[in-house]
């Protein structure tokens, strides 16, 4: 090993049809160092990522590994040259064994070819230890949890002598206790030599691992700082051209009459006995664990799920809801949790999108009228400040956040009474979450009974009137926006005081949903 | 930079393969064989695509909301054998109206399975096509069928006839497919189709009742395969009662010929007119060459899987996935 960079990139430039992707990138990884990668969505990181694992060719520039010139055609080609990419969505063959996954392709044989099972198990069990992995080397990969898959594609990589591991937004789905594990992991890594890089919207992640911070925006290097000598402001700033407070509680609004009503509310198993009153003007925020029954309850108001007992009254009248489309037609809209599977159809354009759920009041007789669903796009366009290059772009080529608003724009569009958010704002960077906090306030000063669900609890305290904690299908406690604070809350959840919570009962809590 | 001239060569005979190969081909043939090119011919090439073509318009509603209908073949023979042995017996206008209505029920039948049992549409349609196989034998108790005053009905008009100078076959062809675009591009309607097949969770969170946009898709396909069925009735004024065999792969052939993805929410009818004519003109021009009949279904082959492959190395950038 020499003492140079293990890793450089020398003005990295990779355009696509109409974006110039990275623009001019230049970056250098040592051994042993854990380098982290920010930037809003957009921004270039996947592309720049995907490029040092061998998914894309750049167009410009060169990379060297270890001083040398190498070119990477192939994941493979990658790969061999000890260049890993742990990615965001999982890769793994749900129909096989957990050790069959980590040594895809490179399974220990015995004579005429049969598998060597034995040496294979032994092996994979040695590493769970390690990752202090709960289930066993023979576990099929689709009974496992997402979190759980996670470490699975993480296990992997310490089967190669990687030389760069490159972990693309690794904590997305894991519980706490697996966080610290996996943080337990990278610095095993760093501490053999290997050189990591570490993308992640998350600045206390980012800061407690990293040693050096480059910061891209609109494709280009907008910083590189060592972590020790800067603060997340002046991360922010490199990332969005200016300062953004993310705590700041937003004022409350005064309400008006009940919209929704909800008594007694049980679906099976997922929640029981939930009532709860949401009015005009105000926000109710839901906060839980993943599993604790929010998104099920948001289903069943929308029609989806049937519920076994209770009543609903929307607007003073007592409603059975049908279907999604009953819903609508009652102004009942819901953004769902996850934009890309429940949200969006990502091969049409903006346009489409946004008049999906109305597109029957888009047609002048039998015939849609473009001019009318021009006009709704261009009003929401403006309205939740879109960016995009005009109505035919495709929204799978938008970043997270035009497409969430893109979503968002769509349920205005149907003029609701009742809007629910599911997780408005994950997987989303930080301008455009404070714009979609600030559009939902505004929201409710215009008279809309809203409902937040979110897993974040910055996100629950800053925009709701009031805040409702669930725990295993069950509402614990509701509290005012005067009353609620975060330990209280975590109470609430959990039963326990915050410090405990976070030590020892979060990891249980969740593994258990 | 030579290399950068290679690159865009490559993207440019990747993006417009299809029209490329489709033009040297004519080219070709027009060289090869005299008759090619003439009147004639080309209106020979434009009658027997109308058949498929018709067919086809039906199948591209239900590949784009993201199935298939293998059925259409053997729904051909049904409806063809049904609409010629019923017009000596209550007329050609009964005829029609029972052909139709029997085509209806198949689609509705397929479009309940796929879309309202939530059934794969593959197995759905496969089992159709064998159970309408042996439906047609059951009605016809294996023998052939066929018109008797075949000079004197006004049936013929659909497969023999001319309105203005023009086929009518082709002039139906025309005219559905005008519709046809109209309800894809132009209603409310068509937009559900696009979305139930592009994604479906997101269509139905978007309030569209998935189930009946399906069985809606279905339906047409049926109704566009009884209308081929009278064209090729009145053309051939009699049926086998295999009539259709194999219809449903150059049908489905020609919708991806077109550019029509299968995985759903991408296509349209033009893409498929498009198809149709590539494929009239490969099995035209094979046949004034002299090669057998059967040959053009292995050439068929070859140029589908060109199509097909074009169309993705042109998504992707590479003729090789780097996945493989």
């Amino acid at each position: 090993m020499t003492d140079g960079p293990t890793l450089t990139l020398f003005h990295i430039g990779k355009s696509f049809p109409g974006v110039r992707a990275i623009d001019d990138v230049s970056l250098d990884i040592h051994p042993g160092e854990v380098h982290a990668l920010l930037g809003e969505n957009g921004a270039g990181k996947s592309t720049l990522m995907k490029i040092l694992a061998g998914m894309y060719q750049p167009d410009e520039g060169e990379i060297t590994l270890d001083g040398a010139r190498v070119v990477m055609r192939t994941p493979l080609e990658a790969k061999a040259l000890g260049v890993v990419l742990i990615h965001q969505e999982l890769s793994l063959v749900k129909e096989l064994s957990v050790a069959e996954n980590i040594y895809l392709g490179d399974l220990p044989r015995r004579s005429l070819g049969r598998v060597d099972w034995k040496t294979l198990y032994a092996r994979v069990g040695d590493i769970l230890k390690r990752l202090k992995c709960g289930f066993t080397p023979e576990t099929r990969v689709g009974d496992l949890s997402i979190a759980n898959q996670q470490m699975v594609e993480i296990a992997r990589v310490l089967t190669t002598t990687a030389r760069v591991v490159i972990f693309d937004e690794p904590t997305a789905s894991l519980t706490d206790a697996e966080k610290i594990v996996l943080f337990d992991i990278i610095r095993d890594l760093k501490a053999g030599g290997a050189a990591i890089i570490y993308i992640s919207h998350r600045m206390d992640e980012i800061f407690t691992l990293s040693d050096r911070i480059t910061v891209l925006r609109d494709g280009k290097h907008s910083g590189t700082l060592a972590t020790a000598e800067t603060n997340e402001d002046e991360v922010t700033r490199l990332m969005i051209g200016r300062s953004l407070d993310l705590t700041r509680r937003i004022e409350a609004s005064t309400p008006g009459e009940a919209v929704l009503d909800v008594r007694g509310l049980s679906c099976g198993r997922l929640f029981q006995d939930v009532s709860f009153t949401v009015h005009a003007g105000e926000v109710v925020g839901f906060y839980g664990l993943i599993g604790a029954g929010r998104s099920e309850i948001a289903e069943t108001l929308f029609g989806l799920r049937a519920p076994t007992a209770g009543t609903i009254r929307f607007r003073g009248e007592p409603v059975s809801i049908a279907s999604p489309a009953h819903a609508i037609s009652l102004g009942i809209s819901l953004v769902p949790e996850s934009r890309k599977e429940q949200g969006l159809v990502l091969e049409l354009n903006c346009r489409d999108n946004i008049t999906l759920a109305t597109i029957d009041a888009m047609a002048n007789g039998p015939f849609l009228s473009g001019s009318r669903e021009a006009a709704v796009f261009e009003k929401y366009r403006e309205r939740l400040r879109i960016k995009t290059p005009g109505w035919r772009q495709v929204v799978g080529n938008l970043s997270g956040g035009n497409q969430q608003k893109i979503v968002i724009g769509k349920w205005l569009a149907t003029q609701p009474k009742l809007l629910i958010l599911d997780e408005p704002t994950r997987g989303i960077d930080i301008g455009s979450k404070a714009e979609i906090h600030d559009l939902i306030r505004e929201l409710a000063r215009s008279g809309y009974a809203i409902i937040v669900i979110s897993s974040e609890m910055p996100e629950v305290l800053k925009v709701s009137d009031r805040v409702i904690g669930m725990y295993h299908g069950r509402l614990m406690r509701e509290f005012t926006a005067e009353e609620v604070t975060e330990d209280k809350l975590v109470q609430a959840i959990s039963g326990i005081a915050r410090s405990e919570f976070s030590a020892c009962a979060a990891p249980l809590l969740q593994t258990r949903c | 930079m030579a290399e950068e001239r290679l690159k865009s060569a490559t993207r440019i005979l990747t993006q417009r393969g299809i029209l490329i190969a489709f033009i040297l081909f004519m080219v070709g043939f027009s060289v090869v064989s005299d008759r090619f090119m003439t009147a004639d011919n080309l209106q020979a090439v434009f009658r027997q695509a109308a058949i498929i073509g018709v067919m086809a318009l039906g199948v591209t509603l239900v590949v784009i909301c993201g199935n298939l209908d293998l059925s259409v073949g053997s729904l051909l023979s049904l409806s063809t054998v049904l609409v010629v042995d019923l017009h000596d017996k209550i007329g050609p206008i009964s005829a029609i109206a029972v052909t139709l209505l029997v085509a209806l029920a198949v689609g509705a039948v397929n479009g309940l399975l796929v879309g309202v049992a939530r059934l794969n549409s593959l197995i759905v349609t496969l089992g159709m096509l064998s159970a309408i196989q042996g439906l047609t034998l059951i009605y016809t108790g294996g023998q052939n069928v066929d018109i008797q005053n075949q000079d004197t009905t006004w049936f013929a008009i659909f497969g023999r006839g001319a309105i203005l100078g023009v086929p009518t076959q082709i002039l139906i062809f025309v005219v559905l497919a005008v519709v046809m675009h109209v309800v894809l591009a132009h209603t409310p309607f068509g937009r559900r189709v696009y979305a139930s097949g592009g994604n479906p969770t997101a269509a139905v969170f978007s309030g569209i009742r998935r189930g009946r946009v399906v069985l809606a898709t279905y339906m047409t396909s049926a109704f566009c395969t009884g209308i081929a069925a009278i064209i090729l009735g009145s053309r051939v004024m009699g049926s086998q009662n295999n009539v259709g065999q194999g219809y449903e792969l150059l049908v489905l052939s020609a919708v991806i010929l077109g550019g029509t993805s299968l995985l759903g929410g991408s296509g349209s009818i033009a893409k498929t007119v498009i198809g149709v004519l590539i494929l009239g003109f490969i099995q035209n021009g094979l046949l004034l060459l002299g090669f057998a009949y059967y040959v053009q279904w292995l050439v068929t082959w070859v140029v589908i899987i060109l199509a097909v492959w074009l169309d993705i190395a042109a998504k992707r950038g590479r003729m090789f996935s780097p996945f493989a």
